[in-house]
This record gives C-alpha cells, structure tokens and sequence, in this order.
C-alpha cells in the first residue's frame, strides 16, 4: 500500500490540526497528490530552524522508527513522515522539544548496545532496540521513563499517524476511522460495497 | 448588558455585576440555555452565571485528539480538580467528574445525543402500575414542549417507533438511516421477537442554517468538533444574539433572601480573583445539573431556611437517580463495520413499558461502535509492524454489541448531601454523592441481559463480555434532587418548576423528575425548560 502526502494531510486533521496555513517550512520533495492545502514538511535540508528542534536528524530518526513499527506492505513511509512531522511540529510547536528529546534518548540507548545512532542501525536491529528498551511494553506517557517518553513521542506518534488516517486504518477495513470526517455513507455499507 | 466595573479575571472579561436584570440563570447548560435564550428574546435583562470556562469551539479538533490518544496530562473537557472536588459514600461508588462539564454548554458538550420522549407511563408510574410516583403533570401538558424542544435542538428522527408516544408532526429533520450492522441484527431480532426502530438524535442530518450536517468525526461522545451534534453552546450564542449576559467562571456560592424568606434577593458568585459579588434580579431560575443545584441550595442556609434554602420538605438532594448500563457484546465471524460513526441508529423501545411492579423501564440499543478502532489498537499494542498489523485485523472488524438504558426507581436515601469535612476552592462543603440501587432494578438488569444474550446467540456472536448487575454503572444522568410535585411536604418544586417556598426561585433540569423512565433526559430538560420559560415570561 502506498501512503501519500494527503494521507499525511488526512493524519494531521485527525491529529488536531486542523489549518496548516502559515507553516513556513518549505516542502521536503515534490509530489503531485496533495490536495492544495498548505501543505508543509520539515526538509532534510532545513536542519538550521530555530522555532523548534526537530531537525534532518530528527526526522531522519522518526523515518526509521516508521520503518519498524510500521507494517511492511506500508510504501511511501518517508513523504508521509515528513510531511506529517511538519505539520506536527508547525501546529504544534510543544511537540519539538519532547520529540527531539525522545531521539537524544533513542540514541544514546542505541549508541550503548550497537555502537551506533538509530537511523545508522540495519532494519533487524531498529526492531531489536525498541524491543530491548522496552518501548513495546510501556505505557506512552511524555513525562515517564525513557521507554514511555520514546514510545509517546515517536512510536505512538506515528502509529496515530497512520492508523487514525483512512489509509491506515483500511488496512484493517475501516476506511472511516474515528477523527476522520468521512462522512455518513460509509457506515452503511457492507464490506463489499 | 454589561455591568460597569473592572475585570475580574485576568482575561479582561468584565464579571461585574449587572445594574438591572430580571432573570439570573445559574448554570449554562441546555437547562439555563434553553430559558436563557427564551427570555431573552422575549425581550427581558437576562444573566448567566457559570462556574466553568467558556471552551473555545476552535479547540475541539485537539479535545478529539486528547480523546482517541488519551494521556495522562489533559482530560478532553479541563476540570479543576479543587472546583469539581466531592465524596462518593453510597453503596456504589458514583464518579462525578466523569459524568459531567462544567462549562458554557455544560454536558452537552460532551453527550451522545440522544433525544426520546419519555412515555405516558412514565408520569403516572406510581398510579399505573404501582412503581415510584406520578409526576404533577401528564404527557399531554408535556407534549407541544417535547415539540418544541425537537425543533430546538434539531433532532432528526423518524415516526417508525411503534412504542413511542403520540406526536403530532414529523421530527425536524430525519432519522439517520440504519447501519450495516443494524441489518445484521435485524434477522435476529425478528426471529426472537424484537421490535425495532430508529433513533432521534439531536446531531443534523441535514444543514441547518446555522450548523453542518454530521460529517462523520464518529467522536460524538466526547467532542464533536463539526458542532453538528446538538450543543446548548447553539442558545447559549442565541441568548447572546438576544442581548442576554453570559458570564463565565463565576461559581455562584449562595442565594440570598428577603427578610420574609419568600424571594430570592442575590445570586452570590466568586470571580477568578477570589473576589464576590451580589447579581441582583427580579426572578432567579437555579440549572446547575441534578449535583450542583441541590447542593447550591443546601450551601444557602439560613435562619428562615436552616436545612437549606427552598428546603422545607427536607427532600433537597432527596431521590438522586440516574440510569444503569446493561450491555454485552461479542464478536461474529464476518465483518461487522463498527466505528464509522459515534452514534446509533437503531434501538428497540419494545421493553420500555412496564407490564407490572416486577420491574423497570429497559431501553435496548444497538452499538455502532463496538469493539476498538485500528488506532485503539495500535496505541496501546505490544508488537510492531506486520505482527501489530496482524493484531489489528483481528481485533477491529467483528465486533457487536447491544446496550441498554434500565430505570432506576427514586429512594429517599439516594441522594446529594453536603460533606462538611472536605471543601471546595473556595471553602464550600463537596457534595456527597449517596448512590445504590434496590433488587427490583437489579432484577431489570438482569432482564436486559437476558434479551441481550438471545439476540446476540440468534445471531452467532461469540459472547465476550456482559454488563449486568454486578459491574453495571450510571449512565450520567442525574435525575430527581429537587423534585416536582402539589405537595409542598412531598416535593421541592410546584408544577411551573418554581420552589413552593420562595415565589421568584424557578429550578429547571433534570433535578426535578419525579421519576427518571429509561430514556435519555435531555429531551425532557429541555421540554420542561421551555415550559419554565412559558411561566416565567408570564410573571415578568
């Protein structure tokens, strides 16, 4: 399944986002499906802002937590990280610090048991380290331990992302998930339909 | 209008007094709104006192997120834990702050909205069949304001109900039209029996002039951020529109009498500042909810009133009642399309009479939201990737499941009291919420169960779960604390829902129900608010 940039945009309505207008950041790559709202991402390049903290290293990190956390069959995962992470951190800006925080905490955790940054470990290794740390069996909470602090700020993060989205969530079959204003035809039909 | 003064609550909002008012409402929830708005375009002075914030509608796409990625940090409508404190001493544990807003819309802001006419058995359950007391008025008076409350609250439904009382025109808008899973059910409630039909919602269907048609957030019960689920926000602006005063965190702390103790002279309320006022007016109209109203009048204790203002009956904070929740729910071997939308679209009124004193009201429904949606899932999963996928398919998609709203009967030691030994923010007794419920409404329970369990069996559902008599709890409506009635020794209010102790003090809610059927109050709130209306515009 591919994820598109409007998938991003449906996750962050979802998310309480409702206006991205005024989000200064400039788009991270090109792309055709947005759907003419101002869309927004954080660039790789655009490492220097000063409004948050949420740099190319950062993004880069929250790309590879998606990559374990997220299903396989999921295509199109680093446009729709950005793009959400965006707008996220635009709408949001009490996000950044916790986020960029929560990847200082990753890191270091990884640079003990491999030596390495998260974004730097093999795929096998990003799913081991979340699991070491205990991140899949912790309770989110932004002001907990260092494995509630990591699984709230990037792995609940972006699992909200993507399974409140429509697109995510049809995975499981559900094309009108809660938080998306779908409309009032889909609850009618069947699974056929 | 506003008072003249300095602000009082660091937001630049003047919460001064206003020099001239002839209606002080306490509480802006559809109870005070209703007749805020009512009044006001009558052309009369009109102020609202609230304890609570006004919520900004451009924050509730972030209360819908606070709602379906709960954390520790933020409820999705702010309490104050020291405002809202209070004690829960009864037979079974009661938990206040999750049962109601304190705000401008009050608990609407965070309903299901759900809006059915109690029946005619229900005013006159004592003399019918034997169960609680009659209410002072009959459906029949009750009716053009059950009328009128549909078109205020925009409620779309359908005239398909076969139990239902007499009306006398179409819903304003109509019924939503029945789910996928509904017609699953429908076999299985025919081979069983089952009588079913749609719900009236106070959520549009289709635009109104000034609201959008419900666009499927599928969030409505905590927050809809399209407002196209009923709000009393909608008279809360109307009043406003009208001219009437709509002030916010103001928790008025007591009323005050004349000398003779026949009229209400003052509304005492404290401003963020911790400073107090006296909101004079000619008429007082108390809708703080079936909590907050008695106790007001309990903490406004005088010399001529000792046990509490407006409390010569003794029955203040006498009869609380609220509904119980029966419900089961399972799974079935195909998908069942659960979690599009947040509210239902069938229900079965067919258990609603009562055929005798064995036992209470039942109202069945039938849930489109069973079971957890993907991201339910997800959030609290302790597995990633394909294998949290994997996790998901299997627990999203084949869940059903039926509720049911069951009476609870009035008992004088149910109730709301004062607890002298812990205080609020500002030094005010909480209130003691006194709640149980007796074997005939156990025996109810059970009864929804039973016809839960054979519907769900016709239909081949692997049972999970059961609510029933040992794990039910209140549905949040809170019913009966000032109640209604001819008798100044048997009831709190006289049929215009004015106190018989003081001429000028009107109570409208849910407080005054004599008894509390098994339907969803709101719609009657605001029926009977509108008749309180009625009576106030004709002594001012």
């Amino acid at each position: 399944m591919q994820l598109s940039r409007r998938d991003a945009l449906a996750a962050l309505s979802v998310a309480g986002v409702g206006s991205l207008a005024g989000c200064g950041a400039p788009i991270a790559s090109g792309g055709s499906d947005g759907d003419g709202a101002a869309e927004t991402a954080v660039s790789t390049e655009d490492s220097d802002r000063s409004d948050d903290a949420v740099g190319s290293h950062e993004l880069a990190t929250l790309v590879a937590v998606a990559s374990a956390v997220y299903p396989s069959s999921v295509d199109g995962v680093d446009d729709f990280v950005r793009t959400y992470v965006g707008g996220r951190i635009d709408g949001d800006g009490t996000n950044a610090g916790g986020v960029a925080e929560a990847v200082t905490t990753l890191d270091e955790y990884t640079e003990g048991l491999y030596g390495a940054e998260y974004v730097d470990l093999s795929s096998d290794e990003r799913a081991e380290a979340l699991a070491v740390m205990s991140v899949d069996d912790v309770d989110p909470d932004p002001h907990g331990t260092d494995p509630q602090r990591v699984r709230h700020y990037l792995v609940n993060e972006l699992l909200f992302a993507l399974y409140a989205s429509p697109t995510g969530a049809s995975l499981a079959g559900l094309e009108n998930p809660p938080g998306h204003p779908g409309g009032v035809q889909s609850y009618r039909e069947g699974p056929d339909e | 209008m506003n008072g003249t003064g300095s602000a009082a609550g660091g937001d630049a909002i003047d919460r001064t007094p206003s020099p001239r008012a002839d209606v002080c409402v306490v509480g802006a929830g559809p109870a005070g709104a209703l007749v805020a708005a009512e009044l006001a375009a009558a052309g009369h002075e009109v102020v609202v006192l609230d304890a609570g914030p006004r919520f900004d509608p451009d924050d509730r796409t972030e209360r819908m997120e606070r709602h379906l990625r709960p954390g520790p940090d933020a409820p999705v409508w702010d309490t104050d834990p020291e405002r809202d404190a209070y004690t829960s001493t009864g037979d079974r544990h009661y938990p206040l702050n999750a049962a109601r807003v304190k705000g401008i819309g009050g608990s609407t802001l965070h309903w299901q909205g759900m809006v059915m006419r109690m029946h005619e058995q229900d005013f006159e359950l004592g003399s019918s069949v034997g169960l609680g007391a009659d209410w002072p008025i009959d459906y029949d008076e009750l009716r053009p304001y059950y009328a009128a409350a549909e078109e205020e609250l925009s409620v779309s439904g359908a005239a398909d109900n076969p139990f239902a009382p007499p009306r006398e025109r179409p819903h304003p808008l109509p019924a939503f039209p029945p789910s996928y899973s509904d017609s699953l059910f429908a076999e299985a409630c025919e081979a069983v029996g089952l009588a079913t039909h749609s719900v009236p919602n106070a959520r549009n269907s289709e635009p109104t002039d000034g609201e959008s048609a419900c666009v499927g957030y599928g969030t409505c019960k905590p927050v809809c951020p399209s407002g196209a689920k009923y709000d009393a926000t909608r008279h809360i602006d109307a009043a406003e529109a009208e001219g009437a005063r709509v002030v916010d965190r103001v928790p008025v702390q007591r009323l005050e009498h004349d000398d003779g103790g026949d009229r209400v002279t003052a509304a005492v309320y404290a401003t963020p500042d911790g400073e107090e006022h006296r909101q004079e007016a000619r008429e007082f109209v108390v809708a703080a909810g079936g909590v907050e109203t008695p106790r007001l009048l309990l903490l406004s204790e005088s010399e001529a009133y000792p046990d509490g203002l407006a409390n010569s009956s003794g029955l203040v904070g006498r009869y609380f009642m609220d509904h119980l929740f029966a419900g089961m729910g399972g799974t079935l071997d195909e998908p069942t399309r659960q979690k599009h939308v947040g509210f239902n679209t069938t229900e079965s009124h067919q258990f609603y009479d009562r055929p005798d004193d064995s036992r209470t009201a039942i109202k069945l429904e039938f849930l489109n939201y069973a079971g957890p949606a993907p991201a339910d899932i997800a959030l609290t999963a302790d597995s990633f990737g394909d294998e949290l996928l994997e996790e998901i398919r299997d627990g999203y998609g084949t869940h059903v499941a039926m509720g049911a709203l069951v009476e609870q009967l009035p008992r004088k030691e149910n109730r709301i009291r004062l607890d002298p030994s812990r205080t609020d923010d500002h030094g005010n007794p909480v209130p003691d919420v006194v709640w149980g419920f007796d074997e005939t409404t156990r025996r109810t329970i059970e009864r929804a169960n039973e016809i839960q369990r054979a519907v769900l069996e016709e239909l081949g559902a692997d049972i999970g779960w059961t609510v029933g008599p040992e794990n039910t709890g209140p549905a949040y409506h809170h019913m009966g604390t000032t109640r209604m009635g001819t008798d100044p020794d048997e009831s709190v209010v006289d049929p215009q829902l004015r106190t018989h102790d003081l001429s000028n003090l009107t109570l409208a809610g849910s407080s005054v129900f004599v008894t509390g059927g098994a339907m969803n109050p709101t719609l009657t709130i605001a029926a009977l608010s509108l008749k309180a209306a009625d009576h106030l515009a004709e002594r001012l």
